[in-house]
């Protein structure tokens, strides 16, 4: 039954077993100064917009934001945390869909939720709110 | 400078002697005993001197069987606590009636209600299903110990943490008042002034450190350190149904920690996430509660379906019917269990549409669970069934669990919760499912793994004992529940006046009384099973004719597990190396790379006793100065670089020819 002998020590049973050629690179200094100042833009820009007031629509500005903050976590992923699809061999891409789709079944499950609640609810003003008992 | 009141006040926040429950007799009279008791354990363990030991073999071990055992331990003790809570609750039911306010008041029936849940789920269930991952996992894919052993420590201490900081809040002050998942506005700062609330929050926040640490923990093992040979779908289900648990709660525990830390705000610096003016919205609370509380209820039960789908196997001698869909159906449930969080409040009000969803996704998860259940009984059906505890349990859990589906499904229908939501009915259909569920689960998994862990089997007449008076002390204790409930009668009431409920509840607390007989058949179990041991030992490893790679090693397996990393061609993979013959390798040995013990883990979690104990009493400095003490702690231990050793050759030859030896005696 030669099949059955233990083949090998194998390597990943140990703890340290420091993962050689999975793909996650360990970045370079021009990846992080390029990461480094892309965070500095980004971060630049939603400031200036609120601060400078460049839109009247409150509403369009933080979107704006918003968005300009998504891009930021990109950018974060690829230049900070070496993310690409091949990472560990595709699990870390994995992981990442993953948490997208829970992130938005919170975030727009309580958005509909909280809405329809808003919307089913008897319309109260401030001062009625406050004189509740 | 200070005056006298500043500097006492400075020095200890709101702690005073008022802070001292002395005029309670029943606290005091705990107190008395737990102090004696806890004296009396210290100076036993001094007059053996068993400190040393137990610090360096035990506390500060980074091995996974030992911290799976501590994690059992800690879930056995703070089980005493939260069943303590709930005789007190049964008694006090059966004879508050007539106008009598009962044994206790309601400051403490609250008190009593909100720490029955909370230690129930957060310090029973977790931490028991979370030590035989522990245990279990790293056996079952053939590896010699967990991803990263030290945060293995760490976890267990931070949990352990969570546990004392609720604990504590038995003596010194108060506990929430607020049933256990601490609704706003009752929990905000207006309704809830106290520090009951504060306890609750940090004892949970610590304590969602280790678990969640833990769960990436195990993800890591089970995703990176399979046995070669050894595909997704050859793992054994246990170990499949684990890392869908620790996905869950890889993803949800953030949830948990991040409302907790949004009512923290609320409570300490005055926000209004969850008040009722200033645009606060309290549903909010129980919204994103939720998000996370549904998944944590399968969390709890996906593990125990992998120990009956183990033991389903062994005790019928065949292979699990429908291997795949079972992890088929694991997977789904771990989906869905993310969408249908909104049927623990229907009644909030979100109208037809969403109630209507989530009716429908909810009723929708019980279809996998069913299949789950028709692939035992297939696996059941023409096996040799062999009847030993574990398979009793099983089966106790099979009939139980599907009344408590079939109520569930009932409660998934919007109309039908207005009607019965958070009436009794409700607390009878979730103990149906987490007593009939989990913790029959959890306790066939002690019967069944008891003798890999501990090298003796498990005393069976009273294994018998402990699951005849649990099952039966189940029925009799939830049974009438389910009746009041229907009459209408609310959970957390603690006087009544309607004379002709009171059998009712009596009876309820006659169950309570036969499942109390329940967990002493087991304590006396393992008591009578240690002074048996030596008619109980097992000495193949192999007790049950098991099918899983942990049955391949010794009983209990030597610190490294495998000598040889095992190489699996099918699933039931140690099942398959006994039909073909498998011999143990006898030469050859190699010296084995292990981790270093470390007592940092027990370190770090005693220091956030500390500033959890600072925040909840507002005793800044505390708070502020063993925050820095735990950076400089964790920072300090990043440059311990003496962190691992090999176990010789010589050694690993020695512990096998032991073990060959003892084979040979067999036989």
């Amino acid at each position: 039954m030669s099949s059955h002998a233990p083949a090998h020590e194998s390597a990943s049973a140990t703890h340290h077993g420091h993962s050689n050629g999975h793909g996650a690179g360990h970045g370079s200094l021009k990846g992080y100064v390029i990461g480094f100042l892309l965070s500095v833009i980004l971060t630049a820009i939603p400031f200036w917009l609120v601060m400078g007031g460049v839109f009247d629509s409150k509403l369009l500005t933080a979107f704006l934001v918003m968005g300009v903050g998504v891009v930021q976590i990109v950018v974060h992923m690829i230049y900070f945390l070496h993310m690409n699809p091949r990472s560990e061999g595709g699990w870390t891409i994995m992981a990442l869909i993953f948490t997208l789709v829970l992130v938005g079944i919170a975030l727009a499950g309580s958005l509909w939720v909280m809405h329809h609640l808003n919307a089913n609810m008897m319309p109260m003003s401030p001062e009625m709110m406050k004189n509740m008992p | 400078m200070f005056g006298n009141n500043t500097l006492t006040e400075f020095i200890f926040g709101r702690l005073s002697w008022q802070a001292i429950p002395y005029h309670e007799p029943i606290l005091v009279v705990t107190f008395a005993v737990v102090a004696l008791g806890g004296l009396a354990l210290l100076g036993l363990i001094t007059k053996y001197r068993l400190w040393g030991y137990l610090w360096t073999e035990w506390f500060t071990s980074v091995d996974h069987k030992k911290i799976g055992i501590m994690y059992v331990v800690l879930a056995l003790v703070m089980l005493l606590r939260g069943f303590a809570d709930a005789i007190m609750m049964r008694i006090q039911q059966a004879i508050a009636f007539n106008g009598s306010e009962g044994y206790l008041n309601p400051h403490h029936y609250d008190q009593i209600f909100s720490a029955h849940g909370v230690i129930m789920i957060f310090f029973m269930a977790m931490p028991f299903v979370t030590g035989l991952m522990n245990y279990i996992v790293p056996l079952q894919i053939g590896a010699r110990d967990v991803s990263f052993p030290f945060l293995n420590n760490f976890s267990f201490w931070m949990t352990t943490a969570g546990a004392i900081i609720i604990m504590l809040s038995l003596f010194v002050g108060e506990f929430a008042r607020t049933g256990w998942l601490a609704y706003p506005p009752l929990s905000g700062a207006d309704y809830s002034p106290g520090v009951g609330v504060d306890y609750y929050i940090w004892g949970l926040q610590v304590a969602g450190v280790g678990t969640t640490l833990s769960g990436i923990n195990l993800i890591a093992t089970i995703v990176k350190m399979r046995a070669p040979g050894m595909t997704f779908m050859k793992m054994p289900v246990f170990t499949w149904t684990s890392l869908c648990t620790n996905v869950l709660i890889v993803a949800t525990f953030p949830i948990l920690t991040a409302t907790l830390a949004l009512l923290t705000l609320d409570r300490y610096v005055g926000t209004n996430f969850f008040t009722n003016d200033l645009g606060g919205n309290p549903m909010m609370y129980v919204n994103l509660i939720w998000i996370w509380g549904h998944p944590e209820v399968y969390i709890l039960i996906l593990p125990a379906f992998g120990i009956f789908s183990e033991v389903v196997a062994t005790f019928c001698g065949k292979r699990l019917f429908g291997y795949a869909s079972m992890v088929y159906a694991t997977c789904v449930i771990m989906i869905l269990s993310y969408i249908v969080w909104l049927h623990h409040f229907f009644t909030m009000g979100s109208g037809a549409s969403v109630n209507a969803f989530f009716g429908i996704t909810t009723m929708i998860i019980s279809i996998p669970t069913g299949a789950k259940m028709f692939n035992w009984l297939f696996t059941m059906y023409r096996g040799r069934i062999r009847y030993e505890v574990p398979m009793l349990w099983t089966i106790g859990f099979m009939v139980t669990f599907v009344i408590g589906g079939m109520t569930g499904v009932m409660l998934a229908v919007p109309p039908a919760d207005f009607v019965l939501h958070n009436s009794l009915f409700l607390i009878a259909h979730f103990h149906n499912v987490i007593i009939g569920g989990v913790v029959f689960g959890l306790l066939a998994g002690v019967n069944y793994w008891y003798p890999k862990a501990f090298g003796y089997r498990l005393d069976p007449f009273w294994g018998k004992m402990s699951f005849w008076f649990w099952l039966i002390g189940f029925y009799v204790a939830f049974m009438p529940l389910y009746v009041l409930g229907l009459m209408g009668i609310t959970r957390r009431v603690s006087q009544f006046e309607d004379q002709s409920l009171q059998i009712w509840f009596v009876i309820a607390a006659f169950g309570a009384f036969l499942i109390a007989l329940g967990i002493a058949a087991f304590i006396i179990q393992l008591v009578v099973s240690f002074l048996r041991r030596d008619q109980l030992r097992d000495t193949t490893g192999d007790p049950w004719d098991g099918r899983t790679l942990e049955w391949s090693t010794s009983s209990p397996p030597p610190d490294y597990n495998f000598a040889f990393t095992p190489v699996v061609h099918d699933h039931d993979s140690w099942y398959d190396m006994k039909r073909r013959g498998y011999e143990r390798p006898l030469a050859g040995f190699k010296p084995i790379h292990m981790p270093k013990n470390t007592g940092t883990g027990l370190i770090l979690a005693a220091i956030s006793v500390a500033f959890a104990f600072g925040m909840i009493w507002y005793m800044w400095w505390l708070a502020a100065l063993s925050f820095v003490a735990m950076l400089a702690v964790a920072i300090g231990h990043t440059f311990n670089y003496s962190r691992d050793f090999h176990i010789p050759a010589e050694t690993v030859t020695a512990t096998e020819d032991a073990r060959s030896q003892l084979l040979a005696e067999r036989t």
